[in-house]
Parts: C-alpha cells; sequence; structure tokens
C-alpha cells in the first residue's frame, strides 16, 4: 500500500509542471519564419532533456518534414496551417505533424536510396536528401490520409533521461 | 543576409554571419554567392564556423554554389559545426567536397 502511494504525483502542481515539460504543441502557419520559430521552441523545450546530438537530430528532421510541408503540400501557396505535437516517453520523441495540404505522394514513405553522387560535380544533386535524412533519423513513420489532412507521425529514439 | 568575402592566401574566403543556412535563406544564399563569385579566384573557401544548423535546402544551396564554379574552380568548406558536419556525412556529401579539418579541436576533454 505504502509503497503504491509513493509512486503517485505528490500533488496536481506537479503533474502539471510534469506535462508542461513531457509535451510539445504549437499550430503555425506553413512559412519559413513560421517554421523556425517552431523548430526553435521545440528544440529549447526538451534541450534540458536530451544530448545536443539528439537536439541537432530532432531540429534536422523536423525542419525536413515542415518545409516539405510549406513547399509541396500547400506548394508555397495559400496560407495554410502546420500543427505539431511532440510527446517525451522513456524511450524517445514522439512526433506528429499535420496539415491540410495536398496528400503525400506514396513514394515518400518508402525508405529512399540516397542520391547518385559519383558523378561529375555539374550534375550533382541538389535536392532528393531531406526524405533520406528522415528514413535515416526515425523510427516507426507513420503516414495517414483522413478528412483531407495529412498525418505524419514518428519517433525519435532518446537515450535514458538525464539529471540535471 | 550576412556574407563577407576577403581574399586570403590565394583563396577567395567566404564567411557566413547567419546561425542558419535552412530553407528560408537557401535562395538568397545562392544568389549572392552567385554575386561574390564574379571575383576570379581558382579556390574559394567557404567558412561555416558561424552555422550551427544546416538542413537539406541548405545542403542544396552549397551544392548549387560549387557546381556554378565550373569545372576549374574548387570549392572548400571549413568550420563545420557539429550539426553541419552531421548533415554532410549522413547524406555522404563530406566525400564529394574538400572539407578542411578543424583548427581547434573543442569539446574533447580528458575525462579521466
Amino acid at each position: 500500500m505504502l509503497a503504491e502511494q509513493a509512486q503517485l504525483p505528490a500533488n496536481e502542481s506537479d503533474l502539471r509542471h510534469k506535462a508542461q515539460r513531457d509535451i510539445f504543441h504549437r499550430r503555425f502557419s506553413a512559412e519559413p519564419h513560421a517554421v523556425r520559430g517552431a523548430l526553435r521552441a521545440s528544440v529549447a523545450r526538451f534541450a534540458r532533456q536530451i544530448s545536443q546530438e539528439e537536439a541537432g537530430a530532432l531540429e534536422l528532421v523536423l525542419a525536413e518534414v515542415l518545409n516539405n510541408i510549406v513547399e509541396h503540400s500547400y506548394a508555397g501557396g495559400s496560407e495554410g496551417v502546420i500543427s505539431l505535437s511532440i510527446v517525451r516517453d522513456l524511450s524517445g520523441l514522439s512526433c506528429a505533424i499535420s496539415d491540410d495540404g495536398v496528400p503525400l505522394p506514396e513514394g515518400c514513405l518508402t525508405p529512399p536510396n540516397l542520391p547518385e553522387i559519383a558523378v561529375a560535380t555539374a550534375q550533382l544533386p541538389e535536392g532528393g536528401f531531406g526524405w533520406y535524412l528522415i528514413h535515416d533519423l526515425t523510427q516507426d513513420l507513420g503516414y495517414r490520409r483522413e478528412d483531407k489532412q495529412n498525418l505524419l507521425a514518428f519517433r525519435l529514439p532518446i537515450g535514458a533521461p538525464q539529471n540535471c | 543576409m550576412k556574407l563577407t568575402a576577403e581574399a586570403s592566401g590565394g583563396a577567395l574566403v567566404v564567411s557566413l554571419g547567419e546561425a542558419r543556412l535552412d530553407a528560408a535563406i537557401a535562395i538568397q544564399f545562392k544568389d549572392r554567392m552567385r554575386e561574390m563569385l564574379l571575383q576570379p579566384s581558382p579556390r574559394v573557401v567557404l567558412d561555416l564556423s558561424g552555422v550551427g544548423f544546416l538542413d537539406s535546402s541548405g545542403l542544396g544551396a552549397i551544392v548549387s554554389v560549387m557546381k556554378g564554379l565550373g569545372p576549374e574552380r574548387k570549392l572548400e568548406l571549413r568550420g563545420l559545426t557539429p550539426n553541419v558536419e552531421k548533415v554532410f556525412r549522413l547524406t555522404r556529401m563530406d566525400s564529394v567536397f574538400s572539407i578542411q579539418p578543424q583548427a581547434h579541436q573543442s569539446g574533447l576533454r580528458d575525462a579521466g
């Protein structure tokens, strides 16, 4: 009995504090400077709980996903809104991103090969790295199209919680 | 965008004074670099020591700048911070560019 009680949070304020530390949610317009702001805020939220390298991977993956939405899903056109949620759990960060743009092409969900780089300088690829990086750095990448919305979800593995 | 160029040791050294080379400034970066590289210099060094974040749009812009130099001129990179170096490594682009080793190895400490 006593042991069970000891595992319960001391009070509601502790619970709220924990939720604020472990969950990030933001809605923002699909344009590059708003994306920058969301990236900065999401990395800042988890900065004390993850290593610098993990923070770098988080920012890179989110940047690739969000840039794709700005450039392709909304095609740089009319004002779109992106919703980003991140939840910290014991083994990583679960991320979910939704938008109301055009459906994601099916090919994006297949892990791609790197573009061919053993070529003459003039033929070097300038794109095609984004989805490679997303697949390379994430786990359990999943996609759903529902009610004219795109929902992309994935996990970023993170080491054991750090004591700060 | 903060981009400065100076001639040094037979090379044109261009320093990017932006914390991020990302989708928000990639096109502007390409355009400004193209203007700067009108100055004739066989070697061009791009100093990225102030850049803490690079995404695939920024990487594509750097590739584009190198292609714009043509076959006779080389683009060398220096001052890659850890996050930037990682993007080059993950995409294997570290094998395409000539990357100067870091002058100081900061962060290496003897834990013992």
